[in-house]
């Protein structure tokens, strides 16, 4: 199969020189989308994600690795991201920010059909994005200034935009978090209807496993840089493999019936990645001693993991759960992805 | 730009005419304004060639302020009041005109400044920071010897002289407003939306005009009616220092000859005071207009809705 | 005597052109030891209470009803002795902690101002005691003292006002959003930290969150406020498990179980968007978005009513055997 979007050992980092940057923002990932999936990437904040999802975008260039688009690396000209754009839109966390005060919902929408000089009627163009989002009748918004709209009605307004240049991924950075809680359900369940009406694949980042749970069919959970486990939603969360995962999951009040595992400290600095596996300062296992009752605690400290390929239904990087690369754990090699 | 948009801005006119009509100290500069307009467009109904030519004034000599010549004589015998509003035509076009060129000028380096001063490949960053010293560069040098400067040359290569005042107070005014501009700029620049313009497809060109001026210009139009205020005093200031205006009437053209003429020791002091006390007035009315365009256009004064 | 009481408190801030009504009859209560929780989206009214409780709400606010700390009511405590009050009786964690820390002081600083206030440590050495061990109470390192904010994590910044909070001993902490934008772990560090506080000191605590889920881990009891009135209340996990207020349900729905088929590829929200104060609608304010309205919701206004000894909800489902007297 033909993953829509994909990633090859991708190195993205800022500051310090090209070859050895200060700040290792993703640090090694390989993921794969296919065509009408809705993938979710999660993690807490420093992890990489929303650096990941940018140079998805094009908006930040990788020092290693490549970004592939329908099996074509991106080209990087202004030219060839311009061309870019109309294939892969963002939507932005903050609907309130993302709207210039200035303009009109309707020149919001607008504004990416005038760039790329979009033939057609653009009125009716603005109306048909407006109603897919979910803002009916459409042409009553076409006046109104953002601050008359609540935050759900923003969001969706910025959806309309994205809509408009008729993509064929959206790539939506937190598009929930600083929306009511009420008001996230209704947002939720217009990604996962237009993926359903219009085709559309979504890379949700979110910090929140619930969305995921919610709207996603893959999800990958990255940490410093790097993604340490990657499967589908429901045998990921049923069973996690990698320790941060499972402490992740049994922290969330929603899951009440773990023990929570509430990790020490704070995740480093990604200027300061620890050596040997990232995680293993913070690491519940090998603190307990389970790393060491299975022979594999210097490993640990010691050796730093191979990425994580995108192989297999249900991977983790970790030593303990039995890394692909070491072939107990999760399908080596031959199954295809995302099955 | 469609029917809805254009009712919009008739209701975003209206909205801020009716914020400006409640603030006092605009309202009183607006005013004010609008009578000195009024008697500068009718000053050659007020004053007629003769009046104002030093052979042919019929008045006494250096007479103080009486009922016929409520601001006096001067040394020709015209009529000081006279003077005084025939001088407003020249400074006012000086002010404003060099304002118009000042504020150009800053508004299109302070914005490019801005935008290419940011992150970006090197030549972009070189670009934003080579008008970024450019403008620092002209901060730095001392105002009025740069303008005595530039009018010695204008004057030496026969310039008329109006003109070259309203060339060498713009080109010298035009930092500050690059500054305030490209401050402005820097803060618009990292707000979501020209992210999002960005990713959109949009280029330089575009997130500029479309998106970073808009949001530019109230700042640019309060601080422009602060630097007319600073234009009229300048060209007041050249005038006096002989190197402005020369033959033409102005106010300072008028307390420049006050002074060759020794009107201070000599007592006559209605001869510099009026045409003094019309600066002031004139200066104090713009800015209290831009201080209430200030009030009301700042963005980050505005409170949410 | 409850630590805390609130009883039919109606706030409306002054605005340009008149009053919006941010609190409309609300009542709650408090003990010593227990956590209560409020929940509510944004512009319910919650924050207000709590800036209430203190005093706190900017001059010319409209406020009836009475809040009594300790059976006096600080509403109408003359000056000096709400200053005594306020920190020493009851104390607040603020929204945003980000912006709450004055930039260019350092951590041991702030923390020691309100002791200095108050005067409640005679000797610059048992202030620095008392900093550091207050530091130590919050899992922060006590040498952090001497840093300053912008040297810290996010995490520690809400660690280290949490123990501005503690400084006086308070009875009463007020914690207003204090998880909010915090990472989950760091979340739920700061969770643990606020209910082993509770159980050590036996303080009562005040805990404000737009997410229901948080409350329902840390709080005892819940009150879900929408549109400046008080929907549903009870216990956390009664609330939480068996919602019967409509609003409750979704917003307890808004967050779903892990691992439950039903929220599998279906997320669940309310249409429409939360009132506008000045412009409430007609009958239940709630009615416009409710999945479960009927015809005389659009004209009667519905106020608690008992659902057992311990619970009530204002709605006009809930059998009418007696209304919540105020």
């Amino acid at each position: 199969m033909n993953p829509l979007l994909e990633v090859r050992d991708l190195h993205v980092g800022f500051g310090g020189s090209r070859h050895r940057p200060l700040v290792r923002a993703v640090d090694g990932v390989e993921l794969a989308v296919e065509r009408g999936q809705i993938v979710a990437l999660a993690g807490e904040s420093g992890c990489g994600k929303t650096t990941l999802a940018r140079t998805l975008l094009g908006l930040e260039k990788p020092w290693k690795g490549e970004v592939r688009f329908a099996g074509k690396p991106l080209d990087y000209s202004t030219r060839g991201l311009k061309a870019y754009r109309r294939k892969v839109q963002l939507v932005l966390q903050d609907p309130t920010g993302a709207l210039n005060p200035r303009r009109t919902v309707y020149e919001a929408v607008a504004e990416g059909l005038r760039i790329h000089r979009v033939p057609g009627d653009e009125r009716a163009l603005v109306a048909e994005a407006l109603s897919q989002a979910g803002l009916r009748p459409a042409e009553r918004f076409f006046g109104r200034y953002p601050h008359e709209l609540s935050g759900g009605q923003r969001q969706r307004v910025v959806i309309a935009g994205a809509l408009a240049l008729n993509p064929d991924v959206i790539v939506a950075d937190e598009p929930v978090s600083s929306l009511d809680a009420s008001v996230r359900g209704e947002i939720l369940a217009l990604l996962m209807s237009l993926r359903d009406s219009l085709g559309l694949t979504v890379l949700v980042v979110t910090h929140d496993l619930g969305l995921a749970w919610n709207i996603a069919d893959r999800l990958a959970v990255m940490y410093l840089g790097r993604i340490v486990e990657i499967g589908r939603t429901e045998q990921l969360l049923a069973a996690p493999k990698h320790p941060y995962t499972e402490a992740l999951l049994s922290v969330l009040p929603e899951t009440a019936h773990r023990t929570p595992i509430i990790l020490k400290g704070e995740a480093p600095d990604p200027r300061r990645i620890p050596a040997g596996c990232r995680f293993h300062p913070r690491c519940p296992a090998l603190a307990s001693g389970a790393a060491e009752r299975a022979g594999i605690a210097a490993r640990c400290v010691g050796e730093t993991l191979p990425v994580l390929p995108q192989i297999g239904p249900h991977a983790a990087a970790c030593l303990l759960a039995g890394h692909v690369g070491e072939g107990i754990a999760g399908a080596a090699g031959n199954t295809p992805v995302g099955v | 730009m469609t029917t809805v948009a254009w009712t919009r801005r008739r209701f975003a006119v209206s909205a801020f005419w009716r914020s400006f009509r409640a603030d006092r100290e605009g309202l009183i500069g607006l005013i004010s304004l609008l009578v000195i307009a009024v008697i500068a467009l009718a000053a050659p109904l007020l004053a007629s060639a003769t009046e104002l030519s030093p052979t042919k004034a019929t008045g006494p000599v250096l007479a103080a302020p009486s009922l016929e010549y409520p601001f006096g004589t001067d040394d020709s015998g015209r009529s000081v009041l006279l003077l005084v509003i025939w001088g407003s035509r020249v400074s006012l076009l000086v002010g404003l005109a060099a304002t118009l060129i000042s504020m150009v000028i800053g508004t299109v380096v302070g914005v490019a400044a801005g935008h290419f001063g940011g992150a970006g490949g090197f030549l972009t960053r070189f670009a934003g920071g080579t008008l970024n010293r450019l403008t620092e560069w002209f901060l730095v040098i001392p105002y009025l010897p740069l303008a005595i400067a530039l009018m010695v040359v204008a004057i030496r290569y026969n310039l008329p002289l109006v003109l070259a005042v309203i060339i060498v107070i713009g080109i010298t005014s035009w930092p500050s407003t690059a500054r305030l501009v490209r401050a402005q700029t820097l803060a618009i620049e990292g707000r979501p939306y020209i992210e999002r313009a960005k990713v959109l497809g949009a280029g330089h060109w575009h997130q500029m005009t479309r998106h970073v001026l808009p949001n530019v210009m109230p700042l640019v139009l309060a601080n422009t009616t602060l630097t007319v205020s600073i234009a009229i005093l300048a060209e007041t200031t050249l005038s006096f220092l002989g190197l402005g205006s020369g033959d033409s009437i102005s106010w300072g053209t008028i307390i420049s000859s006050a002074r060759n003429h020794v009107a201070m020791s000599n007592g006559q002091w209605w001869w510099f005071l009026f045409p003094g006390i019309a600066v002031v007035v004139v200066v104090r009315a713009f800015n209290m207009c831009g201080r209430a365009l200030e009030r009301i256009l700042d963005p980050r004064l505005k409170e949410r809705s | 005597m409850a630590l805390l009481e609130i009883r039919d408190l109606s706030i409306a801030y002054r605005v340009a052109g008149g009053s919006l009504p941010a609190v409309r009859g609300v009542s709650l209560t408090v003990e010593a030891g227990e956590v209560v929780g409020v929940a509510g989206e944004s512009g319910c009214g919650k924050s207000t209470v709590a800036g209430a409780v203190l005093r706190l709400l900017p001059t010319g606010t409209s406020v009836i009803g009475s809040v009594l700390l300790n059976g006096q009511d600080v509403l109408t405590m003359p000056w000096g002795k709400l200053r005594a009050v306020r920190w020493s009786d009851a104390s607040i964690v603020f929204q945003g902690a980000m912006s709450g820390l004055n930039p260019v002081r350092r951590i041991g600083d702030q923390i020691a101002e309100p002791m200095l206030v108050h005067a409640t440590v005679a000797t610059r050495r048992a202030l620095d005691s008392r900093v550091s061990e207050l530091l130590e109470q919050v899992g922060v390192p006590a040498w952090r003292a001497r840093s300053y904010p912008h040297e810290l994590s996010g995490g520690q910044r809400q660690r280290v006002m949490i123990a501005m909070a503690l400084a006086c001993s308070p009875q009463l902490i007020i914690a207003d959003e204090p998880t909010t934008a915090l990472d989950v772990m760091v979340q739920a560090q700061v969770l643990a930290l606020l209910k082993s506080l509770v159980a050590e000191r036996g303080v009562g605590m005040l805990l404000i969150s737009h997410d229901l889920s948080v409350l329902s881990n840390v709080c005892d009891r819940v009150a879900v406020m929408y549109a400046g009135r008080v929907v549903e209340e009870g216990p956390a996990a009664q609330l939480f498990g068996d919602a019967r207020h409509p609003y409750a349900q979704a917003l307890a729905a808004a967050f779903p179980v892990i691992g439950d088929p039903t929220s599998r590829r279906a997320p669940r929200g309310l249409p429409g968007d939360p009132p506008d104060p000045t412009d409430l609608p007609s009958g239940c304010p709630f009615h416009p978005r409710c999945p479960a309205r009927v015809d005389v919701c659009t004209v009667d206004d519905v106020r608690l009513r008992t659902v057992s000894p311990v619970r009530s909800a204002a709605c006009v489902h809930v059998p009418a055997a007696s209304e919540v007297a105020s």
